[in-house]
């Protein structure tokens, strides 16, 4: 089935103290040219029936994001296919 | 009569108990309240309590906002029902749209549990009518995710009205903006807290009595005592 992904994320001026937490932690693995780091949360939803962008979008709005604080996107994506998947 | 204040339990709420004694040490008569239930059964006020409602998946209260008794409250406190909010319940209320902004992450990441100092702010609401606006007041902290936020222009809007009810002062406890410990609605009858005014109501659990005053000032409000 395909599914609807939406991303969410800090709103750029809203401080990430787990991102800011995770950069400082990688100079302990010997990595020195990340400049920030920003943690967000990435949503699976399966429809029952064809995946529906709206109605996706009417969910994060109302339940997956806080828009005071947080920017989300929608998106779909195939069954077989995975999203930025490392190579 | 004595008042009837209700106090919701939704899973996961811890200071329930504690609020409901707050209720009765007061002098009300505390009526428990069910998540899953949206009937107030006629209480005249209700407090949100602290703890971890729906284990504070997604955002904390972000879950808690859509259980059916939260319904009936977002329209009882648009006709003026005196509603409060603590810790949890505080996140409840601005998850719900009741308050404006957001609680997020302690900015050091740190879970802080002590006794704090605050500064209350406005002695004009239905939740601090019992205080002096300047009045300094010892009531327990104890959150991870309690860093208020909110943009500069409802920032400014909440000072310009006289809607920040509380700061901390001698360290503020998780990096809210501006030292916010508590805000208002514009009609003053809800309030958010960040801080445990329940836990600081008997000289043998609490740090002092002073969180006694944000009760004792709901059911002046109820009496119609002026301010």
């Amino acid at each position: 089935m395909p599914r609807v992904v939406v991303d969410v994320m800090l709103k750029p001026e809203i401080l990430d103290p787990q991102g800011q937490a995770v950069a400082n932690a990688l100079p302990r693995l010997g990595v020195s040219d990340v400049a920030s780091v920003r943690i967000g949360r990435r949503i699976e939803i399966e429809f029952t029936g064809e995946p529906d962008l709206d109605r996706a979008r009417e969910i994060a709005d109302k339940l997956l994001a806080n828009p005071v604080i947080e920017d989300f996107t929608v998106r779909v994506v195939e069954a077989d296919e995975t999203v930025d998947a490392h190579p | 009569m004595t008042a009837r204040v209700g106090v919701v339990t939704f899973p996961g709420s811890l200071d329930d108990g504690d609020a409901a004694r707050a209720v009765r040490i007061a002098g009300a008569e505390p009526v428990r309240l069910w998540h899953g239930d949206p009937e107030l059964y006629g209480v005249e006020a209700v407090v949100l309590p602290g703890g971890f409602s729906y284990g504070d998946y997604l955002r904390c209260g972000a879950i808690a906002r859509f259980a059916p008794v939260m319904e009936t409250i977002v329209d009882a406190a648009g006709g003026g029902l005196p509603v409060l909010g603590i810790c949890n319940g505080f996140q409840i209320l601005c998850e719900a749209h009741l308050l404006p902004g957001a609680l997020t992450r302690n900015q050091h990441l740190h879970f802080r549990n002590r006794d704090q100092m605050l500064r209350i702010e406005s002695a004009g609401t239905a939740w601090t009518n019992a205080f002096q606006a300047g009045q300094q007041v010892l009531i327990p902290v104890k959150n991870g995710e309690g860093c208020y936020v909110a943009d500069r222009a409802t920032l400014d809007e909440l000072e310009g009205e006289g809607r920040v009810v509380a700061r901390y002062v001698g360290g503020n406890p998780n990096g809210s903006m501006r030292d916010i410990a508590a805000i208002t609605n514009p009609a003053g009858n809800v309030v958010g807290i960040m801080p445990h005014p329940e836990h600081a109501v008997e000289a043998l659990t609490g740090p002092s009595l002073d969180g006694l005053g944000f009760f004792t000032s709901v059911l002046k409000h109820l009496v119609g005592t002026p301010a």
